[in-house]
């Protein structure tokens, strides 16, 4: 039973990992493809990607929506949990389902949705239109996180403060902001990684400048090159570096 | 005022913006891709109206129909598949590996999640093409004589999508197995429970709200999701999200891509009543 759980976990791993080993190992290929046999090792291709100047055009406008559209869903998500969490409010049940809705329906239905109003109402598609996208499926994440984290320790000494006669808006910066700083940090940085990653919404809402998944998209339909395998490669790179990052700093400083 | 109405006010106040946003850019929406999804095309003119007739052709039009079948035939496969696969995993990294290795266990389960979305698709387009790693490994190895098809196959894009899901429910089950106190399954030992009976009658019920609802999880994303079949799966079928893109794209019939949405969404909102005894979608 043991080693068979010991079996079990390796060929998990091993599937797992699979598609990223070879993602990872074809970018070094010193030819045209990224399948066997492997024939050398290059860092050309990484050279290629860094000085495309779409692909980091595209890089920038991600890493632009990602930080603009959390920020946006952090602040109306936090707002909002702060209210439902300390007011009774008639239909507050209603009000969090809501809220919550964007988060059961896929992201085409909600880019189609966008794109129908968009086009009826004669709004160009830009950065900003897909930024409203991002908006709208990381809000209920930040508002089902702040929320979740809430609770009576939070709310007397937000009473307190109250008390001692800090209006709303210095409770909310001075007083629930730094408690929630924890939880706040994880919403943020999750709504980061998703809409750093979306592709379907940014697809459909831009037009002329494209956020970086779209551009791989776009190079994938010229056939498979270690070019692309170099720009996953350096994504999951950054990415990993933000997860570990975020372990050390954000949640195990939380634990304690 | 009252400091109750001046409470319920403030209330209002701080959750409007979000509340505002979300009826704007989600409610509305919706609403306006509904209403479009009974007008009609009159050559590239979109003519509005209350004509049922794009429903009439999803259900009666075979290409159509057909498409949304793959896409139940896929999710439900994936679901099941993902489920049976996640849970050995979530519980042997819970109940195996030893408590101060488990979070980087786990942690190492899910990391290639943190590759692009895009990128993991073609990935997997690497590994199982014609001259990919698998079949190069195989012919090797003389376990095959001629390569395998399995890129822009059925069988590629529901590997694909239980890869992601795999890890995605790990997770999910392992944050429910660890919740559970061990006194169960002691209990349960006490009183003359064999594994198979303990784990049938006491650990598998209490996880199974965490199973379900990652469950749905796996079936909304996996029943829209567009790139990975269009990457993986090939030409040869489609699903409801790539027939949504194709009647976008090269028809531009607006009309007939929102009533194949508002199909998908009505799927998922029966899939959602289906589960929704065991759902809990506030404790993800």
């Amino acid at each position: 039973m043991r080693a068979l759980s010991w079996a079990y976990l390796a060929i998990a791993y091993a599937f797992v990992f699979l598609p990223v080993a070879v993602l990872v190992a074809f970018s070094f290929q010193d030819g045209r493809l990224p399948v066997p046999p492997f024939q050398g090792v290059t860092l050309d291709w990484y050279a290629k990607v860094l000085g495309d100047r779409d692909l980091m055009a595209a890089l920038v406008n991600s890493a632009l929506v990602a930080a603009v559209s959390s920020l946006i869903a952090l602040i109306l998500g936090f707002l909002a949990a702060h209210a439902l969490a300390r007011v009774r409010l008639p239909g507050s049940v209603l009000l969090r389902g809501v809220l919550i809705a964007p988060m059961t329906v896929s992201y085409l239905i909600i880019a189609l949705g966008l794109l129908t109003v968009f086009n009826q109402t004669g709004v160009r598609l830009s950065l900003w239109t897909a930024g409203i996208g991002h908006v709208v499926i990381n809000l209920p994440l930040c508002f089902a996180i702040t929320y979740a984290a809430m609770g009576d320790h939070q709310k007397n000494a937000e009473r307190a403060a109250r008390d001692l006669g800090a209006p709303e808006w210095k409770v909310l910066a001075l007083v629930s902001a730094p408690m929630l700083a924890a939880p706040l940090a994880a919403a943020f940085f999750l709504s980061v990684t998703f809409s750093w990653d979306e592709f379907i919404i940014a697809f459909l809402l831009t037009r002329f400048d494209v956020t970086l998944p779209v551009e791989i998209w776009s190079m994938l339909r010229s056939g498979i090159s270690p070019a692309t395998n170099a720009v996953g490669s350096l994504v999951f790179l950054v990415s990993v570096t933000l997860v570990v990052v975020l372990e050390v700093f954000v949640f195990r400083r939380a634990k304690t | 005022m009252t400091l109750a109405a001046a409470e319920k006010r403030l209330g209002w106040g701080l959750a409007a913006p979000a509340l505002l946003w979300t009826v704007a850019f989600f409610v509305l929406p919706f609403l306006a891709m509904l209403a479009l999804s009974f007008a009609r095309m009159e050559g590239r003119e979109v003519v509005a109206g209350f004509d049922p007739g794009n429903y009439i052709r999803i259900f009666t039009d075979w290409t159509m129909f057909k498409a949304l079948l793959n896409s139940l035939e896929i999710t439900v496969v994936v679901t099941v598949v993902s489920v049976v696969l996640a849970y050995p995993l979530a519980a042997i990294i819970a109940f195996r590996v030893p408590a101060r290795w488990q979070r980087l266990a786990l942690l190492l389960a899910v990391l290639p999640f943190w590759t692009s979305y895009v990128v993991r698709s073609y990935a997997w387009l690497l590994v199982l093409g014609q001259n990919g790693v698998v079949n190069k490994a195989l012919l090797g190895l003389g376990l095959i004589a001629e390569p395998l098809e399995i890129a822009a196959t059925r069988t590629a894009t529901v590997i694909g999508f239980v890869h992601f899901f795999v890890m995605l429910l790990t997770l999910t089950i392992y944050a429910n197995l660890i919740q559970l106190s061990p006194n169960y399954a002691r209990a349960a030992a006490d009183l003359g429970a064999g594994r198979w009976q303990t784990f049938r009658h006491v650990i598998l019920p209490l996880t199974l709200p965490g199973v379900v609802t990652g469950a749905f999880l796996t079936f909304v994303l996996c029943i829209g999701d567009y790139i990975t079949p269009q990457i993986l799966g090939g030409n040869a079928e489609l699903t409801l999200p790539q027939l949504i893109m194709l009647q976008m794209g090269r028809s531009g019939n607006f009309p007939l891509a929102s009533a194949l949405s508002v199909v998908l969404m009505a799927v998922v909102t029966l899939a959602y009543f289906a589960s929704s005894r065991w759902l809990r979608l506030d404790r993800v």
